[in-house]
């Protein structure tokens, strides 16, 4: 623990805060994701999702997903900087983010290329595409590891190891989205700087005593 | 010289406002007792030749004005804010009358006639449009186009205090078009002044905008406050971003995709959850009318 440079928020917040987190059960996290994707794909069946649904509920899939790869990437630093605790959240924070890229995926190319040889296509042809697929296929072994028999079987040490592919798949993601904006927008920008600023508060020289 | 092209639908092929205004409460409804989409009897088109207008509600709802947010939602939230009366066009360059004319002027004499035409936006997303409007070569004729002109660049509104989105560089402002001469006289070329027999709404560019309808829909530049006739190819929004994504011409053209994504097919709006996807015409299903333009030219080269 790297306590020495923790800034507070303010006397007895973040302990109210770290103690009210431990009274909420983590499978809470799963209902809500479960029930959030249904419910999208409910809006846009009936219409709430506007005159053009599937790429509408493409792309809130797509950014939910990376939501949650930007907060699940912001456990650590959350915990080392400022003392809030969401560790025992961030399996399923990540597990949901990659149950979301799974459903951004299938609504891609089930509703939206509709058809296997294109999907093919666009995976040889399109930049964007071959990128946001080369990040979900970096998350693929996460999301099979992400269960206490896996952490059990490769150890901590390999664990972790491989589970700091969610690094790369994350930059990927927010490059997907950076390259498949038209004109000069802002929001994947502020995406990918998230990603960026939060991976270098790990990667910043260890002089603290602060691990990775 | 109105009427110099028929459509072969009229008024009566346009789905009523009532229908319209109730399709998706019908759609909800139905989505709620049969969970599936694919049941609500929604009518798709099966192929680009379709030419059912699309719902009134998508096609004001659905937009892409970036002047108003990048959003598709966007320009039906903030496109309200503009302010639309009084307006006035400043037609200069190599005309006999230049000037700036009122709205009031620039409609005055010509005849407002309807075209139901396909719309494909160059993200592969189309529509179906009722437009009343004009042949811009009635309003080019109006002013006098001088013998060494050979386009047409057109100007959309920037007023920064009404157009939130002009605070992003997302483009350069203000949006920019342009039209080579014998395409902006040609008789599919329309001004358009409103749509489904009503004034054009703010989001779709009111008050007056172009509409070329075989070419990208970027091309039918929205809520027009200058037409400038000149002897250089001007310079336009879109290509001016990306000249590698977007070409002068921006004729829809099936066999050239764009950098980032196919082209060969297109999606109508309001198909719901389970629309399929359609070929997408060369010209938008145009050809007949316009080919004859772009005799001899490589529209790969000149996309």
């Amino acid at each position: 623990m790297a306590g020495s440079d923790r800034m507070t928020a303010g006397p007895g917040l973040v302990p109210a805060v770290n103690g009210a987190l431990r009274r909420v059960p983590t499978w809470t996290l799963y209902v809500v994701g479960a029930a959030w994707a249904a419910w999208l794909f409910w809006l846009g069946l009936t219409g709430g999702l506007g005159a053009e649904p599937i790429n509408e509920l493409e792309r809130r899939y797509g950014e939910l997903a990376i939501n949650l790869i930007v907060a699940g990437l912001a456990v650590t630093p959350l915990r080392r900087h400022v003392g809030l605790n969401f560790m025992p959240f961030r399996r399923a924070i990540g597990v949901l983010s990659f149950f979301f890229v799974i459903a951004h995926l299938l609504v891609w190319a089930v509703l939206d290329v509709q058809t296997l040889a294109r999907v093919w296509a666009d995976l040889l042809e399109r930049p964007y595409i071959t990128i946001g697929m080369a990040g979900f296929l970096l998350l693929l072994p996460l999301g099979l590891t992400s269960n206490d028999w896996s952490v059990r079987r490769l150890g901590g040490a390999a664990w972790r190891r491989l589970h700091r592919l969610v690094y790369p798949a994350a930059v990927l993601g927010a490059l997907h989205y950076v390259w498949l904006a038209k004109g000069f927008q802002i929001e994947p920008l502020l995406y990918m700087a998230a990603i960026l600023g939060l991976l270098a508060l790990r990667f910043r020289p260890a002089t603290r005593g602060g691990r990775a | 010289m109105a009427y110099r092209y028929r459509s072969d639908l009229t008024r009566d092929d346009v789905t009523p406002k009532d229908v319209y205004l109730n399709r998706r409460q019908i759609m909800a409804g139905a989505g709620a007792m049969m969970g599936a989409g694919l049941l609500t009897g929604e009518a798709r088109a099966q192929d680009a030749w379709d030419l059912t207008p699309t719902a009134y509600e998508d096609a004001t709802s659905y937009n892409n004005f970036y002047e108003f947010g990048t959003d598709k939602g966007d320009p039906a939230r903030n496109a309200r804010m503009m302010t639309t009366e009084p307006w006035s066009v400043v037609i200069d360059g190599m005309v006999d009358r230049p000037g700036t004319y009122s709205f009031e002027d620039v409609v005055a004499g010509m005849t407002i006639e309807e075209r139901i035409y396909r719309l494909r936006c160059v993200e592969r997303w189309s529509m179906v449009i009722p437009w009343n409007g004009f042949e811009l070569a009635d309003l080019l004729d109006r002013v006098g186009v001088q013998s060494g002109a050979r386009y047409v660049a057109f100007e959309t509104l920037a007023r920064p205090e009404e157009m939130p989105g002009l605070r992003v560089p997302i483009i350069e402002w203000p949006y920019r078009e342009g039209l080579r001469l014998d395409e902006a006289m040609h008789p599919l070329t329309i001004m358009a002044t409103g749509m489904y027999g009503e004034p054009l709404p703010n989001q779709n560019g009111a008050p007056i905008r172009l509409v070329v309808p075989w070419k990208y829909g970027y091309k039918s530049i929205k809520s027009i406050v200058r037409i400038t006739l000149t002897d250089e190819q001007p310079p336009t929004a879109w290509n001016t971003y990306s000249a590698r994504e977007y070409g002068f011409y921006s004729n829809v053209n099936p066999n050239r995709a764009h950098p980032r994504w196919s082209q060969e097919f297109e999606r109508r709006v309001g198909g719901g959850l389970f629309a399929r996807n359609i070929p997408t015409l060369m010209f938008n299903g145009y050809e007949e009318e316009v080919a004859a333009l772009y005799e001899g030219m490589d529209l790969i080269v000149n996309h």
